[in-house]
């Protein structure tokens, strides 16, 4: 059984078919990359998933269970959760106080959930900044609030949109760094980015959405070398 | 350290000094302490859930009416009037903020929604014959029967409404440091990321608003009970409903002393106008008015938000 | 109910719509553009008939003709507020500029207490009791002109919304905020327009209503509020959705009053606005405008 398995996945905005008939399925232990050219639908994907929109049509089973017309919380209490590809950190609380808020979905009592905030923001490495407000960090260290907030809910599947974009090399070197790390840990990927080197690198698969249909999917070498994908990119300029 | 001795200081003064103060100077103190637990009860609503209600009101007069129509009809004393009618508030806010909340409404449409549901309140309470009409109530408080919550002086008041503020003060620190607290600032800070960190934001919505409504309800019949009278206009008007948010705003929304802080500055501020501006009906409130554009202007964080900005900037964390 | 009553309840209800309509335009305008609900709307409406009254008490100028000064005196007021007041705290809490707007409020309605007292006043003159009618409802001639008056100035406004470079500045600072000052729109100079033109929209309203309403400082705390039903009703920041709101109010408002005992007409007014909030917060005319 897949950990997440979806099926003639739709979503309809007014006239635009921003995702259409998409199936996607991921096994516990993988990193599945999404790619595709700006405005494919990437985006809108991660949102059905994760309860945020509901699917015009489509199946979408987590664990076993369908999630459809499920709210974001209960999603994530189910272990699953997202970032965003826009930050959306709590500014106004401090770096911990951030990541305690994910922390207290397996802890109820505020020490303890300030305990594992405490670990996890060691682990992505924003320990030395770990009282400072949100809102003052960098763009490099809130993607990285934005991670730690999902994993201190403690995932069994983490959904990342475009934790790179914007990062320099050495930054993102790091995320890829960090990304394994979590890995490691026995989180199950799906990881929309740009960054190609970065997602050839990362992922066990690969997934291309053009249009919101599903243009290609297999190993990362074989579909990098795909003519359709090759021209959807190119004729896209992108 | 130096806070902290501050705070004991004026903890003791509180409960120390009252019995010697003049009348009038009492009847001062009785009020700053009351507005600061009504905006201690909005806060939890307004400044930690981040949902700015405009119309407290209802769930004051729903408060101050229920423990009184008790009162009157079959002689229910207040104690027991006033946490039913904490309770019918919590009901009546749980279904006003579910209606809201479920819609999504935000910001500005809240708060209109919230000074509606407390002006319909209001008209209605203006029209029903049954519960006095505009002419109010006037509640008995001619002998002291303290298991009546009717006293003789100023000064059992003046106990009870500062044994009020420092439970819901004590509750507001509570919340502040739990689970729920941290997801009020969630949903305060940003809702979709609350709930992709696993909050719940309709249910902690609610939870805020049933807690805040049953509080300010508590503080319609201790209002009912100190002044003897109460009409439409004043528990369901929006004069109620401004003065328990100005405190907490002026103060610090979303800060624990923030609502007791801003009450002991417009409070006195406002007993002062009234005082200096006496004969000039409505010289007191225009300046009032004045002042409440100023301290927005140049306190737009509250006193607290002032206070933390210097210490942070002195490089003290 | 008679057929009579009916009709006359349907007559003051439009009569009273059009005033409705011109002093929710205004808010609706400060609300587009500025994103703030104005609890100073009605004060300033308020100090216009006050305006209107003693022009007309000191100096015999009719209140129809005064519109002409009240218009651009208030627009100026309305500049002003802004730009002192509402400006500089841009970047503060939402909720603080509104508590800025009703600090003025409280300002401007004891000012009035204070220098002129509680007591009604109102101007009367030659036409203040005329009328005509159609069928069997009555037509006070004040309250037509106090309509179509403001039903006038505010398709004026609109015009002007669409026709000028600074009424498409200010409706593209309605529709996109920060595309606007991209393209190069003085953003703050239009900011301080908006709450000018609002401001001027209720002054006019007042100049026009007090032939036939009483003055006083707190004359306008009612209108105040329903002016907020009617922008909600219309859609907030939807001009032209106020106007039309406006009468929707005037008519339930009227209609009430004829059904139903006391006060309890408001009732109806209040609940057609809680509903319209919850259900369709766009407004009744608004495409789907996000919230
Ligand atoms: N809420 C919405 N309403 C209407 N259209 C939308 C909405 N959200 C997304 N769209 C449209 O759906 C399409 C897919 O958008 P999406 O954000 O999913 O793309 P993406 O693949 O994530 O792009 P990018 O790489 O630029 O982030 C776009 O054309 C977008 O304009
Ligand atoms: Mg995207």
């Amino acid at each position: 059984m897949s950990l997440l398995e979806m099926s003639g996945l739709t979503k309809r905005f007014g006239g635009l078919l921003a995702v259409s008939n998409f199936d996607l399925s991921l096994d516990a232990g993988e990193i599945v990359g999404l790619i595709g050219p700006n405005g494919a639908g990437k985006t809108t994907v991660f949102h059905l998933i994760a309860g945020f929109h509901a699917p015009t049509s489509g199946k979408i089973r987590f664990k076993g269970g369908s999630i459809v017309g499920s709210k974001p919380h209960a999603i994530c209490r189910l272990g699953l959760t997202r970032t965003f590809q826009i930050v959306q950190p709590f500014a106004g609380l401090s770096v911990i106080e951030n990541v305690m808020v994910g922390a207290f979905n397996r802890e109820r009592d505020a020490v303890a959930a300030r305990r594992l905030a405490g670990e996890i923001v060691d682990f992505v490495g924003l320990g030395p900044r770990r009282d400072l407000p949100a809102r003052s960090l960098t763009l490099s260290d809130r993607k990285r609030l934005e991670i730690a907030r999902g994993l201190a809910t403690r995932p069994e599947m983490l959904l990342l949109d475009e934790a790179m974009s914007g990062l320099n090399p050495t930054e993102i070197d790091e995320i890829i760094g960090l990304i394994r790390r979590i890995h490691a840990r026995g989180v199950s990927l799906l990881i929309i980015e740009h960054v190609m080197q970065a997602i050839m690198a990362l992922s066990h698969r690969l997934v291309v959405l053009h249009h919101g249909e599903k243009l290609a999917e297999g190993a990362p070498g074989e579909v990098a070398r795909d003519r359709r994908v090759i021209e959807a990119y190119l004729g896209e300029g992108a | 350290m130096i806070a902290r001795a501050a705070g004991a200081l004026a903890v003791a003064a509180l409960v120390a000094l009252p019995p010697l103060l003049p009348k009038y100077h009492l009847e001062v103190l009785i009020s700053v302490l009351f507005w600061a637990y009504l905006g201690i009860a909005w806060n939890l609503l307004g400044g930690y859930a981040g949902q700015f209600s405009f119309g407290h009101a209802a769930f004051f007069g729903i408060g101050a009416y229920t423990s009184t129509l008790l009162l009157l009809q079959v002689g229910l004393t207040p104690w027991v009037g006033m946490v039913l009618g904490g309770a019918l508030a919590a009901a009546f806010g749980l279904f006003e903020g579910y209606l809201s909340f479920r819609y999504g409404l935000k910001g500005p449409y809240f708060s209109l929604v919230t000074l509606a549901f407390a002006e319909m309140l209001r008209v209605v309470g203006v029209n029903t014959k049954a519960v006095g009409s505009s002419l109010g109530l006037v509640v008995p408080s001619t002998r002291a029967a303290p298991e009546m919550f009717m006293f003789s002086g100023k000064l059992p008041y003046y106990y009870i409404i500062l044994a009020m503020g420092a439970l819901a003060l004590a509750l507001t620190w509570k919340i502040g440091r739990s689970r729920l607290g941290f997801s009020l600032a969630a949903v305060r800070e940003n809702e979709d990321a609350a709930e992709t960190a696993g909050v719940d934001a309709l249910a902690t919505k609610l939870r805020a608003m049933a807690l805040s409504s049953f509080l300010t309800a508590l503080g319609g019949t201790f209002y009912a009970q100190y002044f003897a009278y109460i009409d439409p206009t004043i528990s369901f008007g929006p004069g109620v409903s401004i003065g328990a948010l100005l405190p907490a705003i002026v103060g610090g929304a979303g800060t624990v002393l923030g609502p007791v802080l801003g009450s002991f500055v417009l409070t006195p501020l406002s007993e002062l106008t009234r005082y200096v501006l006496r004969g000039r009906a409505g010289a007191d409130i225009m300046l009032y008015g004045a002042i409440l554009v100023l301290v927005i202007s140049f306190l737009p964080q509250g006193i607290v938000g002032l206070v933390r900005e210097r210490r942070a900037r002195a490089g003290r964390r | 109910m008679t057929g009579g009553l009916l009709l006359q309840a349907v007559v003051s209800g439009l009569l009273l719509g059009g005033v409705y309509g011109l002093v929710a335009s205004g808010l609706s305008l400060i609300f587009g553009v500025l994103r703030i609900i104005n609890f100073a709307h009605g004060a300033v409406m308020m100090l216009a008939m006050y305006t209107t009254y003693w022009l007309f008490a000191l100096a015999g100028v009719d209140p129809y003709l005064s519109v002409i000064l009240t218009a651009p005196l208030f627009f100026a007021l309305g500049v002003v507020i802004q730009k002192v007041v509402i400006e500089p705290n841009r970047s503060a809490a939402e909720h603080n500029q509104l508590l800025l707007t009703l600090g003025l409020a409280l300002f401007f309605e004891n000012l009035a207490l204070v220098l002129w007292q509680g007591d009604f006043r109102t101007v009367r003159v030659a036409y203040s009791n005329a009328s005509f009618m159609i069928g069997e409802a009555l037509v006070e001639v004040p309250r037509l002109v106090a309509s179509g008056g403001a039903v006038l100035m505010a398709v004026g406004l609109f015009a002007f919304l669409r026709l000028t470079d600074v009424g498409k500045a200010l409706r593209a600072l309605a529709e996109e905020p920060e595309g606007a000052a991209l393209v190069g729109i003085n953003v703050a100079r239009i900011r301080a327009a908006a709450f000018g033109l609002g401001s001027a929209c209720v002054a006019v309203a007042g100049a026009l209503i007090t032939p036939f309403f009483y003055v006083a400082p707190d004359v306008a705390e009612s209108f105040n509020i329903m002016a907020f039903v009617v922008v909600v009703l219309g859609g907030m920041g939807n001009f032209m959705g106020a106007l039309a709101g406006g009468f929707i109010v005037g008519l339930a408002e009227s209609l009430g009053a004829a059904f139903l005992p006391g006060s309890l007409k408001q009732l109806v007014v209040f609940m057609i606005f809680v509903l319209v909030l919850l259900f369709r917060p766009q407004g009744l005319f608004g495409g789907s405008r996000d919230r």
